[in-house]
């Protein structure tokens, strides 16, 4: 049996560097190619020597995909392509081509610029590897090659993100990327049609999140800033530099001039500025309201958020700042937060998850004193709040996806163990669908049921149409008699007839004759004629005749009448029937042994 | 036949002249040609077209002028016969489609061509031709409902071509079977084809026909058979419960149509059968139809097409008779047991909430997992109903939200636990991102604040939209604040402030917010109470400076307090000296805002108040009363010419216009009234003996007077019946019996004074057409007109129709003077159309100057009451000081709607005008359109305008030499009082 085969390199029972190898119909895809946030050592980025010890990538893979723009996402991409080695075509969306290398860059110029390290990508890897990628659009179906189409459908989350159909035949796989099916304030929600994959790949970061609604979070997050500011203290927002940061900013920009509050709100420049540049143009990829209002004013031209620049730290006086990156780990975000984090009045909103082993993720569970580099300790007095803005799909939402797909398997991938497991069983109770949830470097192969396809002739057709009315019912299967031809690579479904002639054979009849013995008193031709009356009495709706040279037709089956030569009473009929009548054959043979009635004249 | 037929249009085209030819169908019908018949024309042009392209052509052309109804079924048998001869496709569809267009003719009775249009169908192997046909018979058959045998044939001809291939034609078929279908005579099925399944002779309904294809593999003739139900449904057939299985299995459609149609029949049964009972599959419990189909249809709203969310969020609002404990889960996503069992449920989901098995997203951390309940219990999709509008109020397209709101309304009003629950997200919704969201968030919370009181968090979320830019926002929440109830008086305190930073921001808002005050002032007196000091600023020792009396946020606070003061006799004692002063100036000047008030010590200065309060709204029901008295000592009047009648009627029309200044709530029946009965008070004048017996130039002023009155009866009667809201057919019978009696008295005085034949003929033709037109409108209320004008004229009108103008003038003189009052009969709402325009107020200081030749804006702003369809039906007009007047149609979009029969026009109207040179006044007028539908003798309908009131605006331009600069002027501002209506 044909069989998928889904290996995750990343992203398995763990969040960060998703990297997902899919073997379908003899095919092999990677699906993302992430980077993770917790480590700085070789872990950073995923396993290839697992596609192969030494050499390149390119002639064990068909095609890689990439999801969206995060880092956990593409940002291993330069390594694998340039470094290990592939060339092939990776596919993207129009935004993330876009933006995936500005934020690439940055990653090189942190990781390489200020810690230091060798062995890593160039500024010209990234290009070159820019230059292998194919774009996307919505909903466009690409043949990778003869056999291998993708498509891709909105997912949300972040500009440009996209969750990928992948198709062989009639095998399919729909990987799902990061997704979220809540609109929000610049995004709209996934969609997906019913395409009933056979294997649905999906992130669970929050397996076991049901979120209040949406507005209830905004107000919240509102009210938070709006009182710390007037308490006269200082808010700190670390995001990444795409995706919430733009959600949070129209929500704050808004709040701002409708409340008409003064305080400054400031956006770390850079990456920033070349990001909302970016969501400017795309603005197709954006929810209803900014699409119908682009025409009179871009969003995301903001008026109250200016950049920000290192020296406004020390200010005075109440702001909110947006600093990246998202979890506290390295930058401008921990900076600002080592500077602020001493006074009460100052509040840190963690808009999003946390990856364990951040900064981010310390406080969050509680922590107030952070052992720093260096030796120092922090001791953080500053308000934590968390408010889950991270734009994905919650467990419910998981759930309306996997219903509007209608898959027949599950795959868990993106989400800590424990709340997969959770949602494991809920799946499989809901749905009664199988559901995995590898681990990295852990395989697991489903086996599909494919449909073969057949010609048929149409001749064959138009004559079994003819016998059976001419509406197919698609509740009920028919049978229908013809000749299956296996030539080449393609299956033919003909009449018997065409076969015989095509193959140059003659046809041959199989006929089954038996003698039935009979007592009858009445001579031949009466005996006959009884025959002829009984069946015609119990056979209604067949086509009986009685023909003149001594013979009765019922269908097809010959009936004859002869005395025996010992005793004229007994009677010698013989039927004799064509080996497609069989079962009516074999009917009236029992029928007829029993013998005539007796009220037949 | 068609031989025949063709002579007699090759007859028909050569003669341009009346012929009478005998028909086989109908032998006695005059056919009146007066140009060559359409049919003949089509024919020829059938003819001699040579290749289909042409015959199309012909046809096209053919389609675009209409057909005489004499003319209809000739033409019909000419396409016919070319139908037949015809051998293109394309040809026969169009010859098709053109049959159902000219059986929609009016007047037509397209019976006549049930045959021939079945008979086509037999040899037609074109599916789209089959489908187009199909069509035509369904026109056909629905402009026949009475016919049950033409009925009945159709639906074999339907139920024949159901196992059509072509998906085109089987939706025809359900579609004929829809329209015309019964549910009660079972139809037989043994004719039909070899295809059906069902034995021969078995004998089906229509619907169990239709439901087989609710399987259908064509996604569009699944959506066609969905639809036929619901449209056996509206024609009142009953559907049975079998269909709701099936129909439910058809929310899981691949295509959004057929979920979309499924919704609609889903609710359709859940309506049918609420209170059947239906087993919970997978378990042995069993749940109210309703309930169930709640919970289905509360899924629909995560479905993947937004048309289907719409419609299934439009369609919850609908489920009123739903259980309270579903009702309340569609506001909680987090309640996630399976909770269609219904006992335990709820108590299961509460543990479940608590013990935290799924996390809110709203704290770190807090979806660690713990230890599992039993996980069984626990559903994630099953549980139907849950979060359906928290979903839905959430959702990407505003459409969706926006149903999801008025779905909420609706559900909330009919409960009120519900409606204190969804409280929370209505107000969330305020701050949605598109605006009419917004809007109609505000206009729900109004709707349903009755059940409703806010807490002050609540009322803090909804306060902090009045800083909202739009005006429409800000309107809608004042309107809203003046329904709500609010709980503590730091509420009312914090509304207070808010409003008054409101005003300080947009001081148009002016009215607006003093109006929102007063409501609340009378709604929360005893939280007022507590208050006054603080907000009267006085000071039990010392005296306090004295408030601006034109700050408007001063006169804001005193209406507060005025109207809470007005049910609370405490609250005077706390008021300082200069508040007495202000309430005796605001009374004044504001007397809609400040109400009447019992002062301690000042009662006899304020006589007439206490007289007003006095008669409050305790006694509408003696005030009622008194009218319906008045109506009836009228009613004695037998003899129009006994004494005293006048008398009487003339103290009561005066009573009655007093009674409709005291009581606001009966004005509109008053004045109803009032304008009726000085109808007839005319109308008994102008027929006075004097006048009659006298030689006719004798009596010239006298003709005069009774010329003035008939006049003015007519424009009165118009009045009646375009002014006044709520009227019954009844009451516009009675307005049209008074009017047809002034045309009588216009055409007896006509007669009297012109000298001449040929006016006369033509006036009394058009007064004879008046009454039929009358008889023709108003035939079921003829027995209630027993004894009157129309009656008695109605008796005579076979020798009125056929006698000389003279006599008839004679005829009527007498019954006109003969014939009694008739009793008008009020009903049960009247109100009168009434307008006030605030913008602009007439008493700016500031001139508009214009460029002579360029245009200027000005901003209109009114208020416009128990008017009807204002947007077609009001107009502004300008009228410039040199008699230069124009009429201005606003846009639809220009009106609001704040409250039931209640419109706001916020429009900008432009003037231009050639130079002038010192400031003068420009009347900008509302205008009441309407139609007189019954003045047959005026091809378009006249239309006239009611000015309802109009103020002056003091425009000034100036013009000096050639340039053209702006001159400063003074202006002059006068208010005019309200103008009593006439007629433009």
């Amino acid at each position: 049996m044909p069989e998928i085969k889904v290996t995750p390199l990343g992203a398995g029972q763990d969040v960060g560097r998703s990297c997902i190898l899919v073997s379908i119909g003899g095919k092999n895809i990677m699906l993302d190619c992430g980077m993770h946030m917790g480590y700085n050592d070789d872990r950073r980025f995923p396993d290839f020597s697992y596609i192969t010890q030494n050499g390149r990538l390119t002639e064990f893979l068909d095609c890689v995909i990439i999801s969206h723009f995060h880092l956990d996402h593409c940002g291993a991409l330069p390594f694998m392509s340039e470094m290990v080695g592939y060339d092939g075509p990776i596919y993207m969306t129009h935004p993330t081509k876009a933006i995936c290398p500005i934020l690439l860059e940055d990653f090189r110029k942190i990781t390489v610029d200020k810690k230091g390290e060798t062995n890593f990508f160039t500024s010209q890897m990234i290009k070159d590897c820019m230059k292998k990628v194919v774009p996307l659009n919505l909903h466009q179906t690409v043949q990778v090659d003869d056999e291998l189409e993708i498509k891709a459908y909105y997912a949300g989350h972040v500009l440009g993100a996209a969750m990928v159909q992948i198709k062989v035949g009639s095998e399919s796989v729909v990987y799902t990327g990061d997704y979220n099916m809540t609109p929000d304030r610049h995004l709209g929600a996934a969609w997906i049609d019913k395409c009933r994959p056979d294997m649905l790949i999906t992130e669970s970061t929050y397996a076991t999140t049901i979120r209040d609604s949406k507005r209830c979070r905004e107000r919240d997050f509102l009210k938070k800033v709006h009182e710390s500011i007037e308490r006269g203290g200082k808010v700190l927002i670390p995001v990444f530099a795409l995706g919430r940061a733009q959600e949070l900013c129209i929500l704050l920009e808004t709040f701002w001039e409708r409340m008409n509050l003064k305080a400054p709100i400031y956006f770390s420049t850079g990456l920033t500025e070349k990001a909302n540049h970016y969501y400017k143009l795309f603005i197709t990829w954006t929810n209803q309201k900014i699409r119908k209002t682009f025409v009179q004013r871009n969003m995301f031209e903001f008026k109250h958020i200016k950049p920000f620049d290192r020296s406004f730290i020390d200010n005075p006086g109440p702001m909110v700042v947006f600093a990246t990156p998202g979890m506290l780990h390295a930058g401008l975000s921990l900076q600002i937060f080592k500077k602020w984090a001493g006074n009460e009045k100052n509040m840190v909103i963690m808009p999003g998850y946390c990856v364990q082993g951040t900064i981010g993720h310390k406080i969050l569970n509680g922590q107030r004193k952070l052992e720093m580099e260096g030796r120092s300790t922090l001791e953080v007095k500053m308000q934590v709040e968390y408010m889950s803005f991270s734009a994905h799909a919650d467990a419910k939402g998981i759930m309306q996806l996997i219903r509007m797909a209608e898959p027949r398997n599950v795959l868990l991938v993106h989400g800590e163990a424990a709340k997969m497991g959770f949602l494991k069983g809920k799946i499989e109770q809901e749905f009664s669908i199988d559901c995995y949830m590898p681990a990295n470097g852990e395989t697991v192969s489903v086996t599909t049921n494919p449909s073969v396809p057949v010609d048929i002739s149409l001749n064959l057709l138009k004559r079994e149409m003819a016998l059976g009315g001419p509406l197919p019912d698609p509740k009920k299967p028919r049978t229908m008699h013809g000749t299956l031809i296996m030539k080449e690579n393609s299956l033919k479904l003909v009449s018997s007839e065409q076969a015989l002639k095509e193959l140059g054979l003659n046809e041959h009849q199989l006929r089954f004759t038996c003698r039935v013995q009979l007592q009858d008193p009445h001579s031949d031709p009466d005996t006959l004629h009884r025959i002829y009356t009984h069946l015609k009495s119990v056979l209604k709706g067949y086509t009986i005749q009685h023909l003149p040279d001594g013979t009765v037709m019922v269908e097809s089956i010959v009936i004859k009448v002869s005395s025996s030569a010992e005793d004229t009473n007994t009677k010698v009929l013989l039927l004799s029937w064509s080996y497609q009548d069989e079962e009516l054959g074999s009917f009236l043979s029992t029928l007829l042994k029993k013998g005539l009635p007796a009220g037949i004249c | 036949m068609a031989a025949h037929l063709k002579k007699r249009v090759y007859e028909e085209f050569s003669h341009s002249k009346v012929v009478q030819i005998p028909q086989e169908e109908a032998p006695a019908k005059k056919l009146r040609l007066s140009k060559p018949s359409k049919s003949a024309a089509l024919h020829i042009d059938l003819c001699k077209a040579t290749n289909s392209t042409d015959a199309l052509q012909y046809l096209l052309q053919f389609a675009r002028k209409p057909v005489e109804v004499e003319s209809v079924e000739g033409v019909v048998r000419i396409l016919l016969e070319h139908y037949y001869k015809e051998t293109d496709n394309s040809v026969r569809l169009k010859i098709a489609s053109l049959l159902s267009l000219l059986s929609k003719t009016q007047g037509f009775i397209p019976d006549c061509i049930v045959d021939d249009a079945i008979n086509t169908l037999t040899n037609e192997k074109s599916h789209q031709v089959l489908a187009q046909l199909l069509d035509t018979l369904l026109v056909i058959g629905t402009q026949l409902p009475e016919s049950p045998t033409v009925r009945q044939r159709l639906i074999e001809v339907a139920c024949k071509h159901l196992s059509d291939t072509y998906f085109g034609v089987r939706n025809k078929c359900l579609q004929l079977l829809g329209c015309l279908g019964t549910v009660d005579t079972p139809l037989s099925k043994d004719s039909e084809g070899p295809s059906t399944s069902i034995a021969p002779g078995a004998v089906r309904d229509v619907q169990s026909i239709i439901s087989d294809y609710f399987g259908d593999q064509e996604s569009r003739v699944r959506t066609a058979a969905l639809k036929a139900m619901l449209q056996l449904h509206e024609r009142g057939m009953k559907i049975h419960q079998i269909i709701y299985e099936q129909a439910c299995r058809l929310l899981s459609d691949d295509y959004e149509q057929v979920r979309s149609a499924a919704v609609q029949m889903v609710w359709v049964l859940s309506h049918l059968y609420s209170e059947s009972i239906v087993p919970i599959p997978s378990s042995n419990e069993e749940i109210r139809l309703v309930d169930d189909a709640f919970g289905k249809i509360s899924h629909m709203v995560s479905d993947g097409s937004w048309m289907v969310r719409v419609q299934a969020a439009k369609t919850l609002g609908l489920m009123t008779q739903v259980s309270p404990q579903f009702l309340e889960q569609t506001l909680d996503k987090k309640l996630m047991s399976d909770l269609r069992r219904k006992r335990t449920a709820h108590e299961r989901a509460k543990e479940l909430f608590a013990s935290g098995e799924f996390s809110s997203g709203r704290k770190w951390a807090d979806d660690a997992p713990k230890e599992r309940l039993d996980s069984n219990t626990v559903a994630l999709i099953a549980s139907g109903a849950c979060g359906a509008f928290v979903h839905g109020l959430e959702d990407e397209m505003f459409e969706v939200r926006i149903a999801a709101v008025d779905a909420l309304c609706q559900l909330a009003r009919s409960s009120t636990s519900f409606a204190e629950k969804c409280l929370d997200f209505l107000v969330d919704m305020f701050n949605d991102e598109i605006e009419e969201v917004r809007l109609q968030s505000i206009h729900v919370l109004r709707q349903i604040s009755t059940h409703i009181t806010l807490r002050e968090d609540q009322l803090d979320t909804v306060l902090a939209v009045l800083e909202d830019k739009s005006r429409d926002i800000r309107e809608a929440l004042h309107e809203l604040l003046c329904f709500t109830n609010v709980s503590t008086k730091e509420c009312i305190q914090l509304a207070l402030l808010e409003l008054l930073k409101n005003l300080n921001k947009y001081p148009t808002d002016r009215n607006s917010v003093w109006k929102c005050l007063k409501f609340m002032g009378s709604r929360h007196p005893t939280l007022v109470l507590p208050l006054v000091s603080e907000l009267l600023s006085t000071h039990p020792y010392f005296d306090t400076p004295e408030p601006d009396m034109d700050d408007p946020a001063y006169i804001a606070v005193l209406v507060l307090v005025f109207n809470a003061a007005k049910s609370c006799p405490t609250m005077p004692a706390l008021f300082s000296d200069h508040t007495f002063r202000h309430y005796a100036y605001l009374r004044d000047s504001l007397s809609h805002l400040v109400p009447p008030l019992r002062l301690p010590g000042r009662k006899q200065i304020y006589g007439l108040d206490s007289v007003d309060s006095g008669g409050g709204s305790g006694s509408v029901e003696s005030a009622q009363l008194f009218l319906v008295q008045s109506l009836n000592r009228v009613s004695t009047i037998q003899n129009l010419e006994a004494p005293g009648a006048q008398d009487l009627l003339d103290f009561t029309i005066r009573d009655l216009q007093r009674l409709g200044e005291l009581q606001t709530e009966l004005v509109g029946a008053a004045e109803f009234c009032a304008t009726y009965l000085r109808c007839q008070l005319l109308l008994m004048k102008a027929l006075q003996d004097k006048l009659w017996n006298m030689a006719v130039p004798l009596c010239l002023k006298q003709n005069v007077t009774a010329t003035a009155a008939a006049q003015q009866i007519l424009e009165e009667t118009y009045k009646l019946e375009f002014l006044y809201s709520g009227l019954e057919n009844r009451q516009v019978a009675t307005i049209h019996h008074v009017r047809l009696q002034a045309k009588a008295l216009q055409l007896i005085l006509t007669a009297r004074t012109r000298q001449g034949l040929d006016p006369l003929i033509s006036s009394c033709e058009k007064f004879l057409l008046d009454v039929e037109s009358f008889q023709r409108l108003f035939l079921t209320e003829l027995p209630h007109l027993q004894d009157s004008f129309v009656d008695k004229l109605l008796e005579l009108m076979p020798r009125l129709s056929s006698c000389k103008p003279a006599e008839l003038v004679k005829i009527l003189q007498t019954t006109l003077r003969q014939s009694g009052l008739l009793q008008l009969k009020l009903p049960d709402q009247i109100h009168r159309a009434t307008a006030t325009i605030i913008e602009p107020t007439g008493e700016s200081d500031n001139p508009l100057r214009f460029t002579s030749g360029l245009v200027v804006a000005l901003d209109i702003d009114a208020t416009l009451e128990h008017v009807q369809d204002p947007q077609t039906s009001v107009k502004v007009q300008v009228l410039y000081p040199d008699g230069q007047s124009h009429v201005i149609h606003p846009k639809p979009g220009d009106f609001r709607r704040p409250g039931p029969d209640r419109h706001r026009l916020i429009t900008q109207v432009y003037l231009s005008h050639t130079a002038w040179t010192e400031p003068s006044q420009i009347e900008v007028r509302l205008l009441l359109a309407y139609s007189s539908s019954c003045t047959s003798f005026s091809s378009s309908a006249a239309k006239q305008g009611l000015e309802r009131q109009h103020r002056r605006h003091p425009t000034t331009r100036g013009r000096r030499g050639g340039n053209d600069s702006v001159q400063q002027a003074s202006q002059i501002a006068s208010d005019l009082p309200q103008h009593s209506k006439h007629t433009t």
